[in-house]
């Protein structure tokens, strides 16, 4: 077969493949049924999603009412599970929030049988119309630029048919007819960076693979999500599997790989099962396996669930536990790209970097190239959570600033408290003070601000966070995850983190801020993989933008955030206080709330265990409960009288 | 300290499982990058790795039990005593910690009587922190028999634990009247 015929040859058969998904697609909505999409991502059916669907299904039964329910994944708007999208005729789609079982019987009676939208629950409507203002018009939608997760929430992850409809594995199809090499050059003119955090370009750990004399080739989708407050890369897993299995096949192409890995964390069971169904779908299209399309490439995908060790999601690290191993990083070089997984030449990409690729091959570098920034091309995608209006999954052009993605996309803060700082990358990113806010987000701002793109997670904090305690956090858990090979992460760690606990215990020294800085510096510079090189940067932004807060730790004895427990005490306002109520006594948990002389009520300092619990017990319109930092500062009148 | 008090616990539970271990690995390749794969599905059988299990996979795949057990604990996902029978996970990822997951957990640990990675006497409730588990909208959050509460307080700590006591109560005074009937 000379190549031309076979060219043809993968055209005609994909082409096959749309024209029968598209049919079922089409057969699907003329049968003039609602369709309900409900969001079951983990996510969803966290926020009650399987109760949801219940509703739905009952209700539909009991009014006999034809309409198909589909399971979607996630569109990433947690504040808004569970979400539900109806498409019903004469109406544009409609996206409705937080569908509790009740108001799924309500959409079922009222606009199903009724014919009324129920506006009052509505977020938008999907598609500009007449009859709704559209999501796009409300700033957490329209402010957005999706290309990963453009197909995320609006799918059924296992049904591959709708991600061919929608135009799914053509990329691969255009990849099959270029050349390897026209493959990395795309890729490369495309400018994309690794988005596992580190910002590598894509092309050149590809080309390193490609280039490397080997008869066996693997290529690692690394899903060992671990950052604790980042869930894109399941999410996307459990929307959209197939424009990652797509990218990684494109990847497995370009490089010359026969073989691929899925490594996922165990944690993540429903992401295991909807890659699993995925690999099984492409496999019966011919889109994966042997001889793919007729083009004579095949690829075989495995799955490895990781055990949850945070260290695994460095490269070496999780070579190591694929071979059976304990997950130790090793030293670079050689490269993975030249020396990986059981020796042969291996590239191990991260799930948005391999869902990234399809849209390129399909829409062009050029038009991937122009979003986002010159040297950070494409879009970002980051858990916002925190102190925000809107909390979820948002994905933004690069270059976005800080300050649009907190205020205009998510919202701003809650509760007109004030924005204090944002923690960007997890464990190995930083605080960012307010001085930040009007910088781009880029892998190169963020890394000269001293924080890290890392794994996208992001929190807000309002001025209730200490940032002292925020630093111990993050030591504390990769201080838990260190490996424990090189003696400066494995011990550096600890005492880094021993001195943020003294310090947040009011237990603190003026010289111990100068050896967190020492220290922070040294476990730096003493250290094999990114988890070590990475872990004192809380340390050292919060230091460095907030050292006020450490020195009233220090020298006050006083949490200015009024948070560090050691260091804050809870009172009862005698003024404020009503006789004869209860509700602070009845919600404390270690009974250190008794009754005084004049049936009013005062807190046993020696019992308290100061959780706050009587603070959000105490009714608004009393609002007497008082937290101070240091404790000492009760007002001296406050003193405990018990009844009788 | 956990093989030890394993070992020395020896109950007929643990000799079913063992055996039930000791005929599923006959099933498996015995290779050694088996080794991961191996021990979660053990876990995902019984729940736990008994510290014999890690024995006998050794002996299978022809490692050294010492190679198994620094395997097996480098790793966050492997426990090695049985979990409660109500399991209680608390999340302690950025969202909930920032929002007063450890008083949470504290909640829990005093309630219990049990410390985060231990199992009540009475093998009813078992107390694990967990990293984030990707609702940080609803945080605090804890999940208990596997549904996922959120917004946690203090006085939901207890009264999770308190309905749990009384339908355990409620089952038992079923089944005494039961057995007087």
């Amino acid at each position: 077969m000379t190549p031309n015929d076979n060219r043809s040859s993968i055209e005609k058969e994909y082409a096959s493949l749309r024209e029968e998904a598209k049919l079922r697609l089409k057969r699907l909505r003329e049968t003039g049924q609602p369709n309900i999409y409900i969001g079951m991502a983990t996510c969803g059916r966290a926020a009650g999603a399987i109760e949801t669907k219940e509703a739905f299904e009952e209700s539909l039964f009991k009014r006999d009412i034809q309409a198909r329910i589909i399971p979607v994944g996630c569109m990433g708007h947690c504040y808004a599970e569970p979400l539900v999208l109806i498409e019903q005729s004469g109406f544009p789609t409609i996206c409705y929030h937080q569908v509790t079982p009740g108001k799924a019987r309500i959409l079922v009676q009222n606009f199903l049988e009724g014919g009324d939208p129920c506006l009052e629950y509505v977020l938008g409507a999907m598609q500009p119309n007449d009859m709704l203002p559209c999501v796009t018009d409300f700033p957490r939608f329209g402010m957005e630029k999706r290309v990963v997760m453009e197909h995320c929430g609006l799918i059924d992850p296992d049904d591959i048919c709708q991600y061919i409809a929608r135009g799914g594995y053509a990329a691969l199809v255009k990849a099959l007819k270029m050349q390897p090499e026209e493959i990395i050059a795309q890729i490369k003119t495309s400018g994309l960076r690794g988005r596992g955090g580190a910002g590598f370009p894509t092309w050149k750990k590809w080309t390193i693979a490609r280039e490397a004399n080997s008869d066996r080739k693997i290529v690692i989708c690394n899903a060992d999500e671990g950052d604790p407050g980042a869930y894109m890369d399941r999410t996307i897993l459990e929307s959209n599997p197939h424009q990652v299995l797509e990218g990684l096949a494109i990847c497995a192409l370009a490089v010359g790989a026969e073989q691929g890995i899925f490594y996922i964390r165990a944690e993540y069971p429903l992401a295991v099962e909807k890659i699993n169904n995925a690999i099984k779908a492409a496999r019966e299209k011919h889109l994966l396996g042997p001889n793919i399309l007729g083009s004579g490439f095949s690829l075989e995908i495995s799955l490895f669930q990781g055990s949850g060790a945070f260290v695994c999601g460095e490269e070496t690290a999780l070579i190591k536990s694929i071979q059976g191993e304990r997950g130790m990083p090793q030293v670079r070089p050689p490269f993975p790209a030249l020396k990986g997984v059981w020796e042969f030449p291996t590239v191990i990409n991260n799930v948005k970097t391999l869902a990234s690729i399809p849209p390129i091959i399909r829409k062009g570098a050029n038009w991937y190239a122009k979003i986002g920034t010159e040297k950070s091309s494409g879009t970002a995608i980051f858990s916002v959570v925190g102190d925000v209006v809107h909390p979820g999954l948002v994905e933004i052009p690069m270059g976005t600033t800080l300050r649009e993605l907190i205020y205009d996309v998510c919202g701003g803060i809650p509760g007109r408290k004030k924005f204090k700082a944002v923690q960007i990358g997890g464990p190995s990113g930083g605080c960012l003070s307010e001085q930040f806010l009007d910088w781009p987000i880029d892998f190169d701002s963020l890394s000269e601000a001293g924080a890290m793109m890392g794994s996208g997670g992001m929190v807000v904090m309002n001025d209730e966070s200490c940032m002292v305690e925020v630093a111990r956090y993050f030591l504390d858990f990769t201080q838990k995850e260190s490996c424990g090979k090189c003696t400066f992460c494995r011990i550096g760690t600890k005492h880094l983190l021993d001195i943020l606990e003294a310090i947040t215990k009011g237990e603190g020294t003026e010289r111990d801020l100068e050896l967190l800085q020492i220290l922070s510096e040294d476990v730096k510079a003493g250290s094999l993989c990114g988890l070590g090189k990475t872990a004192p940067n809380p340390v050292l932004t919060t230091l460095r933008f907030f050292r006020e807060e450490y020195e009233a730790h220090v020298f006050e004895k006083r949490c200015p955030a009024v948070m560090c427990r050691s260091l804050i005490a809870y009172y009862i306002d005698l003024d404020k206080c009503a006789r004869g109520c209860d509700a602070c006594m009845g919600s404390c948990p270690v009974d250190a709330i008794f009754t005084t002389k004049d049936r009013k009520k005062s807190i046993d300092q020696s019992k308290c265990v100061k959780c706050g619990e009587c603070v959000s017990a105490c009714p608004p319109e009393y609002d007497a409960v008082r937290k101070v930092s240091p404790p000492d500062r009760i007002p001296p009148e406050i003193v405990p009288q018990m009844e009788g | 300290m956990e093989v030890c008090r394993a070992l020395e616990q020896g109950d007929k539970e643990e000799e079913r499982i063992l055996s039930d271990i000791s005929s599923s690995l006959k099933l498996f390749e015995r290779k050694r990058s088996n080794l991961i794969p191996l021990l979660q599905m053990i876990q995902k059988r019984h729940g736990y790795i008994p510290p014999m299990g890690m024995v006998l996979l050794a002996q299978h795949l022809d490692l050294s039990p010492s190679h198994v057990y620094g395997v097996a604990t480098f790793y966050n996902q492997f426990r090695f005593n049985p979990p409660g029978k109500h399991p209680i996970k608390v999340c302690l990822g950025t969202a909930c910690h920032v929002k007063g997951g450890e008083i949470i957990l504290e909640n829990f640990e005093r309630k219990l009587g049990i410390k985060a990675g231990e199992t009540t006497r009475d093998r009813e409730f078992s107390l694990d922190r967990v990293a984030c588990v990707g609702c940080c909208a609803l945080a605090p959050v804890a999940i208990v028999n596997d549904k996922v509460e959120g917004h946690m307080t203090p006085s939901k700590v207890e009264g999770i634990i308190l309905s749990l006591e009384i339908e355990k109560e409620k089952k038992k005074r079923e089944a005494d009247k039961d057995d007087t009937e």
